[in-house]
C-alpha cells in the first residue's frame, strides 16, 4: 500500500444535515465533525439513514437543508473522496474483468482515452496482491464470490488513494477470514492518516476495531468514543426510535441559514440526545409539538 | 441493390455494440419508445417536404431526441414505474405518427415508413447510413470506458464530476441516431428488432462485453444481408424480412447456443475439474 500519502488535515463537518425522501426526513438535523485521521463506525438500526448520510458525505446526494463541509480540501478537488457503495448496487451483468474494475481506481490518471502505462499496471497488481487476489486479473466479476468481489472493490479503493474513504456496509455477507483481511486494510488506511467512515452492523467489530462511533436513528443519538457510544442505554434508544413515516406528521419548520424554512415532515416525538462531547448548539425548541 | 446491401452491413456494424449496451443497461424498453418516436417526426417532415430523406431524417431525429430526453427525465424524476411511462410514450407516438401520415399520404407511403423499403435507398440514403455508422462507432469508442464503468457501478464516476452522466446522455443520442439511420431500411416499427435481437442472441454465445458486441454485429449484418435477399426475391417489405432472419438467429441461439441455451441446460455435463 502506498504509504507516502499522509494527509492528516482533512476533516468533515456536518452542519445541520437533513435529507428527505418525498418530504419525510431520512437524516434529520445532524451536526458534528469527523476529525482529521479519525476512524469512525456509523451504526444504527435498519432504515436509520446511515447510507443516506454517507451518500451525502460522498456528494452523491444533496441535503435539503444544512451542508457537508470538507476542511482541508480544495472544493473543486475531485477524487479526494473515495466512496464504496453497497455491493447490491452493482450490476454484474457488466461482466468486466477484475483488472478493469481495479483500473477504475486510476481514473484520474488514465481517464476515458488515456493509455495504461506499465507503472499503473504494477500499481494495479500490487493492489490486487494486497487484497489477496494475486493472479485474478483476467477473471470476470460475475464469476467471483461476494467476498472476492468485495476484495476487488477494496483493491480499487487502494488504487484510488484518496484522503477520505467512505464505506457502505463493507462487511455484509462476508465470512470471518474476508472480514479480517479487509479490516487489516482499513487499519493500514487509518495508520496512514486517512479519514475513514464505515457503515457497520456488527457491534463486536465496531468495539474492537473502530475508535470512534456515530450512532443514529434518523436523528443523532450519540457520537464520540466507541466505548461510550456503544452503551446499552444509547443502543436502546436507537432501537426504540420510531422510524416509520407518518403521513399526518406536521411540517418541520426550522429557519435555515438563508432565513428560509425547511419543508420536510416531522414525525419524531422526542428530542434527540447529543453526546456532551460534541454538544450541538442547535435550537430544538420547535420539537415541542 | 448493391447500395442496399452496403447500407445493411453498415447498420449491422453499428447495431451490434449499441444493442448490446442497451440490453445490458436494461434500457430495452426505452429503445422501443425511442424507435416509435421516430414516426411522428418523420410524418411531420413528410407533410412539409414529402418523401425527402434529409427532411425525414431531421424530423425523425428531433422527435426521437425529445422522447429520449423525456424518458430519461421520467426515470430520474418521477416515482412512476418507468416501463409503464415508456409504454405510454411509444403507443402515443405511434398513434400520432399513423394519424399524421394518413391525413395526407397514401397507404403505400405509410407502409414504407412503418416497414421500410431498403431497395429504395439512394446514394443520399447510403451516405447517411454510412456516415452515421462511422460517427457512432468513433463516439462509442470515445465514451466506452465511462459507459462500462457507469454500467457496472453507477455511483463511481459521480465521484469525479459529471462525465458519467454525460456519457450516458451521449449514448442515448447514439441510440437515437441508430434509429434515424435505420428507419428507411427497416421502418420505424421494425428498427428496434435489429438492435435487440442480435444483442440478445449474442448472450447465448459469450459473456465478455467485447465478444458480445462483435457477435451481435456479425448477427445483425448477416440478418441485414440475408433479409434483404429474401425481401428481394419473395417480395415482402425489407423490415420484416430482416427482423425475421434476426429472429431466426435468436431462436437458433436460444436452442443450441454455447451458454445457458436450452441444449446446454438440458444436457448438463457431470464432468468437472478437481479445483
Amino acid at each position: 500500500m502506498p504509504n507516502t500519502i499522509i494527509r492528516p488535515d482533512v476533516s468533515i463537518e456536518l452542519q445541520d444535515v437533513t435529507l428527505a425522501y418525498r418530504g419525510h426526513p431520512a437524516v434529520h438535523h445532524i451536526s458534528g465533525v469527523f476529525e482529521p485521521g479519525s476512524l469512525t463506525a456509523l451504526i444504527g438500526p435498519n432504515g436509520a439513514g446511515k447510507s443516506t448520510l454517507l451518500r451525502a458525505m460522498a456528494r452523491q446526494a444533496r441535503p435539503i437543508q444544512g451542508q457537508v463541509n470538507y476542511r482541508g480540501l480544495v472544493s473543486t478537488q475531485s477524487g479526494a473522496i473515495a466512496y464504496l457503495p453497497q455491493i447490491a448496487g452493482l450490476n454484474p451483468d457488466f461482466a468486466l474483468r477484475v483488472i478493469d474494475v481495479v483500473a477504475m481506481g486510476a481514473w484520474q490518471t488514465i481517464g476515458a482515452m488515456g493509455s495504461i502505462s506499465q507503472a499503473i499496471i504494477e500499481k494495479l497488481q500490487s493492489a490486487l496482491q494486497q487484497v489477496g487476489l494475486t493472479n485474478f486479473e483476467a477473471r470476470r466479476v460475475d464469476e467471483l464470490s461476494v467476498g472476492q468481489l468485495q476484495r476487488v472493490l477494496f483493491a480499487r479503493l487502494i488504487v484510488q488513494d484518496a484522503p477520505v474513504i467512505l464505506l457502505d456496509e463493507p462487511f455484509n455477507a462476508l465470512d470471518a477470514t474476508t472480514v479480517r483481511d479487509l479490516l487489516k486494510i482499513i487499519h493500514a488506511w487509518h495508520a496512514q492518516g486517512r479519514l475513514v467512515v464505515a457503515v457497520l452492523h456488527d457491534l463486536n467489530a465496531v468495539k474492537q476495531h473502530f475508535p470512534q462511533t456515530l450512532l443514529m436513528a434518523r436523528e443523532l443519538i450519540a457520537w464520540g468514543d466507541t466505548a461510550q457510544v456503544v452503551s446499552s442505554q444509547a443502543l436502546d434508544e436507537a432501537e426504540h426510535a420510531s422510524l416509520a413515516w407518518q403521513d399526518a406528521a406536521p411540517w418541520c419548520y426550522q429557519p435555515d441559514q438563508h432565513g428560509g424554512v425547511s419543508s420536510h415532515k416531522h414525525d419524531h416525538k422526542k428530542d434527540p440526545k447529543y453526546d456532551p462531547k460534541n454538544g450541538s448548539t442547535q435550537d430544538h425548541s420547535h420539537h415541542a409539538h | 441493390m448493391r447500395r442496399a446491401l452496403l447500407a445493411c452491413i453498415a447498420l449491422g456494424l453499428m447495431s451490434g455494440p449499441i444493442g448490446v449496451l442497451l440490453v445490458m443497461r436494461r434500457l430495452s424498453l426505452a429503445g422501443d419508445a425511442i424507435s416509435h418516436a421516430v414516426l411522428p417526426g418523420a410524418a411531420i417532415a413528410y407533410m412539409i417536404a414529402g418523401m425527402s430523406l434529409p427532411a425525414l431524417g431531421l424530423g425523425a431525429f428531433v422527435s426521437a431526441t425529445i422522447v429520449a430526453l423525456l424518458s430519461g427525465a421520467v426515470s430520474q424524476y418521477t416515482s412512476q414505474k418507468e416501463d409503464a411511462s415508456l409504454a405510454a410514450f411509444y403507443i402515443m407516438a405511434l398513434a400520432l405518427g399513423v394519424a399524421l401520415i394518413s391525413m395526407q399520404g397514401t397507404s403505400v407511403d405509410l407502409m414504407h415508413l412503418l416497414f421500410g423499403s431498403v431497395l429504395a435507398v439512394d446514394d443520399g440514403g447510403l451516405l447517411l447510413v454510412v456516415s452515421v455508422t462511422t460517427l457512432s462507432l468513433i463516439t462509442l469508442a470515445m465514451i466506452w470506458r465511462p459507459l462500462l464503468m457507469a454500467g457496472f457501478d453507477p455511483s463511481f464516476l459521480a465521484q469525479y464530476g459529471r462525465l458519467g452522466r454525460l456519457s450516458s446522455l451521449i449514448f442515448m443520442l447514439l441510440v437515437v441516431l441508430a434509429f434515424v439511420a435505420s428507419f428507411q431500411t427497416l421502418g420505424t416499427l421494425m428498427a428496434v428488432g435489429l438492435l435487440m435481437l442480435p444483442a440478445t442472441a449474442a448472450r447465448f454465445w459469450a459473456k465478455d462485453i467485447v465478444a458480445l458486441c462483435l457477435i451481435a454485429s456479425l448477427f445483425a449484418a448477416i440478418s441485414g444481408v440475408t433479409g434483404l435477399l429474401v425481401s428481394f426475391y419473395v417480395h415482402i417489405p425489407s423490415g420484416p424480412a430482416i427482423v425475421l432472419v434476426a429472429g431466426a438467429l435468436y431462436a437458433l441461439s436460444l436452442l443450441v447456443g454455447a451458454r445457458e441455451s436450452l441444449l446446454v441446460t438440458l444436457h448438463r455435463s457431470t464432468r468437472h475439474k478437481l479445483s
